[in-house]
């Protein structure tokens, strides 16, 4: 069982009466990625709020890389490995790309507590080096954020998370806001991921892309998971179905 | 391939067609502005706004005009800096005036001559104390810790309580100010030692100023602290998440900006060999005014020091050259008013301009 990053058992979540997220057994292992699918307030969110400590959680265990967790923050999961792109992006528009890439643990050339000295060549160097691991492509490192696209904005936060993350990336819904070009690039950055073998977990609403890029689809629907099938073993309107609760599904669930 | 260098991933640049730093439209309009000065004092006075016209004295330029107009802004362009941090952090700071009138009153009562001209200091606070013809790092240790008390209560109101930095800070600027007029029951405190008056003389406070400004643009552009400053002040959301303990950095911004206040507080009154409780009334708002005019955003996140020294300076440029063309104070206070909505309405343009053109 050495291979498996992330695990929850019966993971809840009650938002006061209502039953956001209820039960949810998800596993997840080294290399894979897996597509969290489902309508919206089905819990995918929810779920992904609960694994990354922004929210906590009603009750349930989680276990990532070999322990059982109880993260009090994103910080602190941030620090154990988990890198979450979120939806609102969470860039700082005025600052520079290796600025961002580095926000918040900067390279440091001396330490003088707050008043710490940049090391602003080894950041940039480091920054380079990121994009290119990712094949993300951004004409200016030295322009602001503000300058860019929706879509160069969406790979500088996903360069940013896949520098850092050692052992998990969790993105929600990264290609919501783009267009076709955009998206190709972020789906380009996705496969170089999968390529390196960091294991993944994507929030989409895009059955294409879900099939595209993940080896696993888990399905969502009110607040329970409805599904857990394999790429190969199912198709697009099989997953609709699970969606939209045409099929329900217990026997699928345990057959994979 | 020197025009792709700065490229990653292949995409073409060209360095040649980036965006002109903001300070350098600022440095524009400063010089047009000494070159307006300059264009109607020779048709309308016959006389040079910038150069020396007198036979009697030396040098290209009218080195004192110059001299004057650095000089009357360096006091308020110290608390300007203070001021351009917290802007640039996404806050604002209405308590520096006030700051300056307190911290100057009660650092000029531990600056006191024990005799003047041979009798007692009419003046002397602590007199019966003794505490009179201490050394000056007393008065500047008492300065420096009043502006810091001040800057800490801001910081932590803003940072913990959550309230708008506008009212804390508005707080603030009413209680010092009632503090610089409660501290000596609104007498004027004078007579300081010759070391504290040394601070602020002759072109001390230029030296001062422009110290404190290179030393500050390097903390904003080379350090943590001023990395975290633009963070904050551009997305305060994206900054927490990265784990920039936000809480921590307020309450510093607030507490430097307050040290910034005192010690421009020690050169005022140091300068004019006097306290009192008036002093510094309406200083935060030119320096927010030098911060803006600098190219400071207001929303946070974008401006420099460089911009706020030479903001400044066409505060000082603006002034001197009212009185160059022996305008009445009046027009001044009038024009300024203008020029600060007029820079806060060029930098909103700027920002949609650039969200369209983006």
């Amino acid at each position: 069982m050495s291979d498996i990053v992330l695990k929850t058992e019966n993971l809840t979540k009650h938002y006061g009466g209502v039953h956001a997220l209820q039960e949810a057994n998800f596993e997840l292992r080294k290399g894979e990625h897996v597509a969290i699918m489902g309508d919206n307030g089905a819990g995918k969110s929810t779920f992904v709020r609960q694994i990354t400590g922004v929210e906590q959680r009603t009750s349930g265990k989680i276990w990532f890389d070999g322990k059982e967790v109880n993260f009090t923050g994103p910080i602190e999961a941030r620090e154990a490995g988990i890198e979450t792109v979120f939806q609102n992006l969470a860039l700082a528009d005025d600052l520079d790309v290796p600025s961002n890439l580095f926000l918040g643990r900067e390279k440091v050339l001396f330490n003088l507590g707050p008043f710490s000295i940049l090391d602003r060549k080894a950041m940039r160097k480091a920054t380079e080096a990121a994009l290119v691991r990712t094949a993300v492509k951004i004409p200016n490192l030295s322009s602001t954020i503000r300058h860019m696209s929706g879509g160069q904005r969406q790979c500088v936060a996903i360069a940013r998370t896949a520098t850092f993350a050692s052992k998990l990336i969790i993105m929600d819904e990264p290609t919501a806001a783009l267009g076709v070009q955009e998206t190709a690039q972020v789906e380009n950055i996705i496969r170089t991921l999968k390529a390196n073998g960091e294991p993944l977990i994507l929030v989409s609403h895009n059955m294409r892309q879900v099939f595209d890029l993940c080896d696993r689809i888990v399905v969502f629907r009110r607040g329970k998971i409805v599904a857990n099938l394999r790429k190969q073993d199912t198709d697009g309107n099989d997953i609709v179905a699970y969606i939209t609760g045409a099929k329900t599904g217990q026997a699928e669930l345990q057959a994979a | 391939m020197s025009q792709t260098s700065h490229g990653i991933g292949g995409l073409s640049y060209d360095a040649r067609k980036r965006p002109w730093p903001a300070e350098f439209n600022v440095f524009l309009a400063l010089v047009i502005l000494v070159g307006a000065f300059e264009l109607i004092g020779r048709v309308f006075l016959g006389d040079s706004f910038l150069f020396n016209t007198r036979e009697n004295v030396s040098g290209l330029f009218n080195e004192q005009r110059l001299q004057i107009i650095i000089l009357q802004v360096s006091i308020v362009g110290i608390i300007a800096i203070g001021v351009t941090q917290v802007i640039i952090c996404g806050g604002i700071d209405l308590s520096s005036g006030s700051i300056v009138g307190a911290t100057a009153m009660i650092a000029m009562s531990f600056a006191q001559v024990a005799t003047v001209n041979g009798n007692p200091n009419p003046k002397a606070m602590f007199i019966n104390f003794g505490w009179t013809d201490l050394p000056v790092i007393v008065p500047l240790l008492v300065a420096i810790g009043c502006g810091l008390i001040a800057g800490l209560i801001n910081g932590f109101l803003i940072a913990y309580t959550r309230i708008p930095p506008f009212i804390a800070t508005l707080g603030m600027m009413v209680t010092a100010r009632g503090i610089a007029k409660w501290w000596s029951k609104g007498q004027p405190i004078s007579f300081p030692t010759e070391s504290f008056a040394a601070i602020g003389k002759g072109l001390m406070p230029v030296v001062i100023f422009i110290s404190l400004a290179i030393l500050f643009q390097l903390i904003l552009t080379y350090t943590k602290y001023g990395k975290h400053c633009y963070a904050i002040g551009s997305n305060e959301d994206a900054a927490r998440m990265s784990g920039i303990k936000i809480a921590n950095h307020k309450v510093l911004v607030y507490a430097i900006a307050g040290i910034l206040a005192a010690i421009a507080a020690v050169v005022l009154s140091s300068k004019n060999l006097t306290a009192q409780a008036g002093m510094g009334v309406m200083y935060e708002l030119d320096a927010i005014a030098m911060a803006v005019i600098g190219g400071v955003s207001l929303s946070g996140g974008r401006g420099s020091i460089i911009g706020t020294v030479i903001g400044s300076l066409i505060f000082g440029v603006i002034i001197s050259g009212f009185t160059f063309l022996r305008l009445d104070a009046y027009y001044q206070e009038m024009v300024k008013g203008v020029i600060i909505v007029g820079a806060v309405v060029l930098d909103q343009w700027r920002q949609r301009r650039r969200a369209i053109g983006a």
